[in-house]
């Protein structure tokens, strides 16, 4: 394996006395795509954020091999409808240059037909389409794509992921993908990293799929609390924060997060044994 | 009679000219509100200069970078939201201004002027130093305006692609404070806002690109500004609060037109 694009090692970050991230190891190599999956609230936007140097990890090393340009697609863009923002415009603002090469971008992501069109007026598939352009535009060495596929259809997620592959190949560039549904992402990711506060486990998206600890964290979506203590635990979990989490998708607003309780599940009082 | 007019047009126009660009970040970021909040500083500004014994204006506009600074830092913190801060920043500072010239011994203040502007009163000598002032503010926008450009879409992406962000931020406050320490000449204290966002909001509807829009506003801040002082010459009316119909005239004149993007 070629040398690690950023190497994060024994991360952890407090909040306002909750730990979001406890001892995450994380390594992104050029061509890779790795997925980062776990419920809302586990700290993957924080874990991206920290790969990406918008936020500062309480302790851990962070290793980025020099002059790496990165490339992100945020979860959702905020511009104000009073700012007259074309496409083309938008895509400019990454990269100026020629506009021959915002066209082919764009060509390339499949929306040329939305390059005069306001950015706030785009789908969401359209807008997720455009960020990707805007990304490739820059030929990032690496790609941190926050739950790329929110409010895309499945046939578009699916064909979202795939040229997530495709780009992947043309650009040679390594891949942080975001997600909290697994099977989506199964065909085009080449790791998982599985993420509640800490790893839970990772491997090839086969191997996750049937790892206890990956299951353990996800049955509680479909399956009533109750039923959840069944799923006994092998290693240490540290899961009393469930809930309340702070997000980090956004630091500068102070506003409910939408946790979702869904992952309710049943090991408040967990144990460690380090 | 007409060359008396000539300094509060210049200086008027002067301040018009930045105002429609720097508005348009204004409106693109809803800091109205921060820029009242600076507005009202400037007044505590003038009690300061009076306090110490210099001069006027540099005290104004020092006050108004300093509250600029204070103000990016304490936004930092979490725990208020912004409005909340700076409705309070605002009034105490408003408040503290007024209470602090009031203090002064023997000095009178003219509040009038202050709160409303004063724009007849302006010499050939502020003109220049305002001229000067506006020409500095527009290059180095100029200069930083796919910074300014891409802080505004969206900050993280921004930074992720090499922007320095807080260092772009904190021109930005910084070149809003010294308008507005300048500007307080032609509209006032409690009206700068309005010359900000007015002109820059009638030219949303005119415009297609950011730079267009900051033209746009540019250009029709200096039509609220030639129409106010002209309808102030007829009418024997306040210039500040003329200027400021003249640019909700103006908003209300692009109403009728469909939205271009």
């Amino acid at each position: 394996m070629s040398e690690p694009l950023i190497d994060l090692r024994q991360i952890s970050l407090q909040r306002d006395g909750q730990t979001i991230l406890d001892r995450v190891d994380l390594q992104l190599v050029p061509g890779r795509i790795t997925t980062l999956i776990g419920p809302n609230g586990a700290g993957k936007t924080c874990l991206a954020r920290i790969a990406l140097g918008l936020m500062q990890p309480s302790a851990g090393t962070i290793q980025r091999r020099p002059r790496l340009r990165t490339g992100y697609m945020p979860q959702k863009l905020r511009i104000d409808e009073s700012l007259p923002l074309t496409v083309d415009r938008f895509l400019w603002l990454a990269q100026p240059g020629h506009e021959d090469d915002r066209i082919a971008a764009l060509k390339r992501t499949g929306v040329a037909h939305v390059r005069d069109r306001a950015v706030q007026k785009l789908s969401g598939g359209e807008l997720q389409r455009v960020l990707l352009a805007r990304a490739i535009l820059r030929k990032p060495d690496l790609l941190v794509l926050d739950e790329p596929a929110q409010g895309v259809d499945v046939v578009g997620q699916n064909a979202l992921y795939g040229l997530l592959a495709d780009v992947r190949d043309e650009l040679g560039c390594g891949i942080l993908l975001i997600s909290h549904d697994l099977h989506l992402v199964m065909a085009a990711t080449d790791q998982v990293v599985c993420l509640q506060h800490h790893v839970c486990c990772h491997g090839t998206p086969e191997a996750v799929r049937l790892d206890p600890a990956y299951l353990a964290l996800f049955a509680g979506q479909h399956v009533p609390a109750d039923n959840l203590a069944v799923y006994t635990h092998d290693h240490d979990h540290d899961h009393d924060l469930h809930g309340n989490v702070h997000g980090c998708d956004d630091p500068h607003h102070h506003h409910a997060h939408d946790h979702s309780h869904e992952h309710s599940h049943a090991h408040q009082d967990g144990h460690k044994h380090d | 009679m007409i060359e008396l007019l000539l300094p509060p047009l210049f200086a008027g126009l002067a301040v018009a000219l930045v105002a429609g660009p720097m508005g348009a970040f204004v409106v693109w970021r809803r800091m109205a509100f921060f820029g009242d909040t600076l507005a009202h500083g400037a007044l505590l500004g003038a009690a300061f200069g009076i306090a110490v014994g210099i001069s006027l204006y540099p005290a104004v506009v020092m006050v108004c970078l300093v509250m600029a600074l204070v103000l990016v830092a304490l936004q930092q913190q979490r725990h208020l939201a912004n409005d909340t801060l700076l409705g309070m920043v605002s009034h105490t500072t408003l408040a503290l201004g007024i209470v602090a010239v009031s203090l002064q011994p023997g000095v009178r203040v003219d509040l009038f002027a202050f709160l409303f502007g004063d724009l007849l009163a302006v010499s050939w000598k502020d003109v220049a130093w305002l001229a000067g002032g506006a020409a500095l503010i527009l290059s180095l926008m100029i200069l930083n305006w796919r910074n300014l450009l891409s802080l505004t879409v969206d900050e993280d992406m921004a930074r992720v692609e090499g922007v320095p962000v807080v260092a772009t931020r904190i021109l930005l406050m910084l070149l809003l404070a010294l308008l507005i320490a300048g500007a307080i000449r032609t509209v006032g204290v409690l009206l700068i806002t309005s010359l900000l966002v007015m002109p820059a909001a009638s030219a949303r509807r005119l415009a297609k690109t950011p730079e267009q829009m900051a033209a746009i506003a540019a250009l029709l801040g200096l039509i609220a500004v030639i129409a106010g002082l002209a309808l102030s010459w007829q009418m024997d009316t306040p210039v500040g609060p003329s200027i400021v119909l003249a640019a909700a005239a103006v908003f209300l004149g692009t109403l009728g037109k469909r939205t271009v993007s």
